[in-house]
């Protein structure tokens, strides 16, 4: 028995996952991918704002509701050290905009259409966040 | 309309990354902790998501147009490139030692959860200090090549 396995509530997050990204390709011809998504506010281009604020704006949504609705939805059970976050955000924020794309950009739509520069970059991904936690917890020891 | 719909799919979008787990860091780390308490959820997510969205892509791409754009903003290259390797192994990093990714930071963030906030906040830089980087290489790379012997074959190419 695995300890906090969710598998229907996270077959059913995932589903609504892609159907959110379906709604925004079919509604907008957009694609749902977080990383692009605040990238393009970060550099604005005349037109392409509003979109992406009205997007973000939903999901800060749905963060609040989820702290309204279900808080232990956000539980932080193993907090680490802020400088450990800092780098951690340092490294998404920078990795996910030369690599085009994160985990919904790549993983989520780029892998539905099977993209091959997607599959590369969540092969990528998916490989360094392996061989960071196996360093973290096996090698140097650190988190629980 | 088109903003309607954007704000929907983004509190839709937010919300299933809740229902998946993805909103806490402990579950992301239990699946990339592939020696430890293996927690295989974040596959289910992945699952859910690509299963839906492959057959909405489909079913979306035989429109000739979005419902409330003109055109679809679909990424159109298929060559592949170092950057696709590096940035990803750095997002990567990040990823495994924080448990937070660009959606769920900015979901939980939004909620109020500090160390969310201080990983989106830190994500913001680093996309700044991408923006930056990439505005710097366009610059001189638009530059007019300096004369003299160089010039010509042994000009580094603009990439």
């Amino acid at each position: 028995m695995i300890e906090g396995f969710t598998p229907l509530a996270s077959l059913a997050g995932g589903a609504l996952i892609g159907f959110a990204a379906s709604l925004l390709l079919l509604g907008d011809g957009k694609v749902a991918g977080i990383s692009g998504i605040v990238g393009g506010l970060l550099s604005p281009q005349r037109g392409d704002v509003a979109w992406r604020a009205l997007f973000l704006l939903g999901v800060a949504s749905g963060g609040i509701a989820v702290r309204l609705l279900a808080p232990g939805a956000l539980a932080v059970e193993v907090a680490q050290p802020l400088w450990l976050y800092v780098l951690a955000g340092l490294l998404v924020g920078y990795g996910t905009r030369l690599g085009y794309g994160c985990t919904s950009g790549h993983g989520v739509c780029g892998v539905s259409r099977l993209s091959k520069r997607s599959l590369v970059a969540t092969a990528s991904f998916m490989t360094a966040g392996f061989v960071t936690v196996y360093v973290v917890r096996h090698v140097l020891g650190v988190a629980p | 309309m088109a903003l309607v719909v954007a704000y929907v799919a983004g509190l839709l979008f937010a919300l299933g990354l809740a229902l998946g787990g993805m909103t806490q860091p402990a579950k992301v780390l239990g699946f990339l902790d592939v020696a430890g308490a293996w927690d295989p959820s974040l596959a289910f997510v992945m699952a859910g998501a690509v299963a839906v969205h492959a057959l909405g892509y489909r079913l979306v791409a035989r429109r000739r147009s979005p419902l409330f754009a003109a055109s679809f903003a679909l990424p159109t290259r298929t060559d592949l490139e170092p950057r696709l390797v590096g940035g990803g192994v750095l997002f990567g990093v990040g990823w495994g030692l924080s448990g937070y990714c660009p959606g769920p930071a900015l979901t939980a963030a939004s909620s109020g959860s500090l160390p969310a906030i201080v990983v989106a906040a830190a994500m913001l830089l680093g996309m700044l200090l991408f923006a930056a980087r990439d505005a710097a290489r366009s610059r001189g790379a638009a530059a007019p090549a300096p004369p003299g012997p160089l010039a010509g074959r042994d000009a580094p190419a603009a990439r």
